[in-house]
């Protein structure tokens, strides 16, 4: 990766004043030391030239640091205003962070047997959090990683027991207050016992109009025969930064399934790597992205076939009008020893307007012989056969055309197996259709 | 028609040996060693070139020392080579023989040299029973003969080399030279700017459909030299032109590097079809030696309804570095890319295209072959652009790849980026390996393992050998299946 060149003080003024105020046990100083020395050494993305992996995306506001982190949570939140503004059932286990700080009072404790789901702050002595955490997202990776893991405080700490099937939804929520621009580093470590079953949901949500520089990382750990369904739901304001790493480690015959949902943000960017590291891992990774107005969603999908037997399947739609731009960079990566992998990569666009671009990249790379991989990727208008249609049988256009975005969204949004959170996103869904249909041309 | 017995001597030859690797004892003059100001200036004198040529180059020498020293060569694509030494190659190379002007007639040629395009199989005699097909060859740094001229002549078409162009021509040249792949271009275009020798050049005026296929046979000769030819080709207004390109280089355990630029420029209504195969020295079993290929190709439909259909059979070259593209300027325009690129041994190719649409109503297909056998790394690289200007662009692309082997890669890197509503794009990928059941199938009915790969492989392939000429698709596909040799079991 090529390197900026500007540092930003106030990164490293926050850095200090985080470990001043918020002393960790030793093992926590010195990872977020190393991320710090690293994220200091190579600063923020933002060179043009050569620099592949966010060659569509432009960070330079990043460098400039003219966002406020702060410590603790300053601003009080009511559960009403959650139970409107984000995905949300009583039913559910809940960890809300509040600008990147837990928020006791908000949160629900977990309902199942069994199941640990903590603030960081009360599972320090816990052994699996030692063991896991910046084991997948390793801080020399990448600035993003490593600026998360120097602000290391707060975060989400999952753990699924073996064999335990978990019938509770347990959801992620970080939240950004109004009355500021705030930088948040939200960070999470869910790992999941030998033949578990669980669904884990983060959402992130703004809720004032300030730009945010929100970067979060979260780990999954499949532990053999492990379930997992993942469902990240990005729902922030217009003006907000929001660069988001997932890293996924899967032992054998474990599968991750997971749904990512994003609109809203200026940039909202999604690095899912999943590591299918012993034989039999299954992931599917699906998503839906619409972009309007001035928004980016920058999708960063990629699979890792290490071991034989291993199937991924990456599928992204996304609807794009006004002067948006949407980039899907998927890649596959099959090893030596990956013989029988099965992939396959689909990234299907719906482009509404003259001002609107996408940039994809559906990738393969392979290295074994014996295996079964495919992709495609299309971009376009709506059928306009399917509008003649509709139209003849009397249906407006303003209808016939919202039908059509619809049904393209409804192949994604249908999956979600949570219900209360389809209800969430194909709400987001419904009020974000008028706003494509305006900017069309 | 031209070649039947091209087809025969190259079958019958031994297996899995590389069967153009000989070397020619011709006494040749070179220029010294290294790249510096006085050698491109020593280029340009030798070929007695004119001013406003001289300045050009030097233009793009300088502009090249600046990339060396600030960004050096690309390095994005998957290919991994030692350094090059850009001090320790011949610029130039020529045969004495040749020396001064243009061979009059065939019978001015050097005998030793007209015995090796005949070894090749590219008769250079213009024999009545091998008519139809104009040929330029091209020995290291220089054109040393091309046929049919006077024919061509009576229809005022120009083909000949690069050099007499510059002479007789040089309106057409200097209107035409960089308009398409400017000297800034890339690493390897602006050192071809720099130091290009020669290449053929070929217009075709308004409204002549090209009654033969021109051909080009490059043979690069001389240990430690580079060569950088420049091929140029004008379809004015409603013309058609069908052009081939063929390419061998002596066996030798030093890596020889090509930096060749070709710029297509097609007119309103215009067509050229550009097919090659590229079959330079790939290098020893064990990944010694071999050419570099770092090429730059592209082509622009600048009037409507013109077309360019680039089609490249690549087996040579231990690297290969190369994206034959087609900027489609005019509305209705076409771009085409068929290719297959196959890499056995230790040969990586890194190849693709790129169609940019700028025209109303443009429409490009792609379709891309990729071979790996042995620790071969073969990867598509290819970019579609959109732009907002282009509306009702249409682009559909088929991406394959196959593996003989589980020690070589398969990759595929496609960029599509899209900038108007009205597009419609459609992209499709599959990699695997022979099929087991296709195999068991076949050796049931008797086929050896070999064979049986071969038929596969051959109908794999179909969609883009019938794109080329006849004579030159016959060969292509015993060149897949000698470069395939020792693959299999």
């Amino acid at each position: 990766m090529t390197l900026a060149t500007a540092r930003g003080e106030k990164y490293l003024a926050d850095f200090k004043a985080l470990k001043e105020a918020r002393p960790a046990p030793d093992w926590l100083e010195e990872l977020r030391q190393r991320g710090w020395d690293h994220f200091n050494s190579v600063g923020f993305p933002t060179e043009r030239r050569g620099n592949e992996l966010f060659k569509y995306t432009n960070l330079t506001p990043l460098d400039r640091g003219t966002f406020e982190f702060q410590i603790g949570q300053r601003v009080a939140v009511s559960p009403e205003t959650l139970r409107e503004r984000a995905p949300w059932s009583d039913d559910w286990t809940t960890l809300v962070f509040i600008d990147g700080w837990y928020s006791e009072g908000l949160s629900r404790p977990a309902a199942d047997a069994g199941v640990t789901a903590l603030n960081f702050a009360d599972a320090e002595d816990r052994q699996p959090l030692r063991e896991h955490l910046a084991r997948y997202a390793t801080v020399d990776e990448s600035a993003f990683m490593a600026l998360n893991t120097a602000f290391l405080a707060d975060g989400a700490y999952v753990r699924i027991p073996d064999d335990v099937q978990s019938k509770t939804p347990i959801h992620l929520l970080f939240v950004t207050t109004p009355g500021g621009s705030r930088a948040t580093y939200p960070r999470t470590l869910v790992v999941a016992g030998t033949n578990s079953r669980s669904s884990v949901i983060e959402s992130y949500i703004s809720l004032g109009d300030e730009a945010c520089f929100t970067a979060p990382v979260a780990e999954y750990v499949l532990e053999p025969g492990a379930g997992i369904d993942h469902l990240r739901v990005l729902v922030e304001n217009e003006q907000t930064f929001h660069i988001g790493t997932t890293r996924v480690y899967q032992s054998n015959d474990s599968t991750f399934s997971s749904i990512s949902f994003a609109t809203g943000p200026r940039i909202g960017r999604n690095d899912l790597h999943t590591l299918l590291d012993a034989p039999g891992a299954e992931c599917t990774l699906h998503g839906l992205y619409l972009t309007t107005n001035r928004q980016q969603i920058d999708n960063h999908v990629s699979t890792t076939h290490a071991k034989p037997h291993g199937t991924s399947h990456q599928f992204y739609k996304g609807v794009l009008s006004g002067n948006s731009r949407a980039v899907f960079s998927g890649r596959v990566l099959v090893e030596k020893d990956a013989q029988k992998s099965v992939a396959d990569q689909r990234d299907l666009n719906l482009i509404l307007s003259h001002g609107a671009e996408i940039d994809t990249k559906p990738s393969l790379e392979i290295y074994a012989d014996d295996v079964k991989c495919s992709h495609g990727a299309t971009a376009g208008h709506g059928d306009p056969a399917a509008l003649f249609y509709m139209r003849s049988r009397g249906i407006d256009e303003a209808t016939a055309q919202a039908m059509l975005v619809r049904g393209f969204a409804a192949e994604i949004a249908d999956e979600i197996g949570v219900e209360a959170l389809r209800e969430y996103v194909q709400r987001v869904i419904e009020d974000t259709i008028p706003l494509l249909l305006a900017e069309a041309d | 028609m031209a070649t039947p017995n091209t087809i025969s001597r190259k079958s019958d030859l031994s297996a899995g040996e590389y069967k153009w690797g000989f070397v020619t004892e011709v006494e040749e003059d070179f220029a010294p060693k290294g790249l510096s100001e006085d050698i491109v200036r020593l280029i340009s004198a030798k070929k007695d070139e004119p001013e406003w040529l001289l300045e050009w180059r030097l233009r793009s020498y300088n502009h090249w020392v600046k990339m060396a020293k600030t960004q050096g060569e690309p390095t994005w694509a998957k290919i991994r080579y030692p350094t090059i030494d850009y001090n320790d190659i011949y610029y130039y190379a020529a045969p004495k023989s040749s020396q001064g002007k243009a061979p009059e007639s065939l019978d001015d040629v050097d005998p030793e040299m007209l015995a090796t395009f005949e070894k090749l199989g590219i008769p250079l005699q213009e024999r009545e029973k091998l008519a139809g097909v104009a040929i330029d060859a091209v020995f290291d740094s220089v054109s040393v003969a091309t046929t049919y001229t006077k024919q061509l002549g009576e229809l005022g078409i120009i083909f000949c080399s690069f050099s007499e162009a510059v002479k007789n021509h040089p309106d057409l040249v200097q209107k035409y030279l960089g308009s398409v792949v400017p000297y800034s271009d890339n690493f390897f275009a602006t050192l071809n700017s720099a130091v290009f020798s020669d290449g053929s050049f070929a217009y075709i005026p308004p409204g002549v459909r090209c009654p033969m296929e021109l051909m080009t046979y490059f043979r690069m000769n001389a240990e430690g030299t580079g060569q950088f030819e420049r091929t140029l080709i004008i379809a004015d207004k409603g013309a058609y032109v069908s052009y081939l390109e063929g390419c061998t280089a002596p066996f030798r355990k030093t890596s020889q590097l090509h930096a060749a630029v070709v710029e297509l420029v097609a007119l309103e209504d215009a067509e050229i079809k550009y097919s090659t195969i590229q079959n330079w020295f790939p290098g020893t079993k064990e990944g010694e030696g071999g050419v570099y290929n770092f090429v730059t190709k592209r082509g622009i439909c600048r009037g409507a309804n013109s077309k360019i259909s680039w089609t490249q059979v690549e087996t040579g070259s231990a690297i290969t570095w190369k994206y034959p593209s087609v900027i489609l300027q005019g509305d209705n325009s076409v771009g085409e890319f068929y290719s297959v690129a196959l890499t056995n041994n230790y040969q990586q190719a890194d190849t693709g295209t790129k169609m940019i649409h700028i025209g109303k109503n443009t429409k490009s297909t792609i379709v891309a072959k990729g071979i790996s056998a042995g620790h071969g790394q073969n990867t598509y690289r290819g970019q579609v652009k959109i732009m907002p200007s282009a509306e009702n662009a249409t682009n559909h692309t088929q991406c394959d790849s196959l593996l003989v082997g589980d020690k070589c890669g398969a990759h595929t890197v496609p960029y599509i980026e899209v900038r108007n509503p009205t597009a419609r794009l459609e992209h499709e990928a599959s990699t695997s390996k022979v099929s087991d059941d296709q195999l068991f199938y076949l050796r049931s009915r008797g086929l050896s393992e070999e064979e049986a790969h071969h038929m596969i492989i051959t109908g794999w392939t179909r969609d883009v050998i019938k794109e080329l000429p006849f004579e030159f698709a016959m060969e292509a596909s015993q060149l897949l299946k000698v470069s395939l040799e020792g693959a299999v079991g």
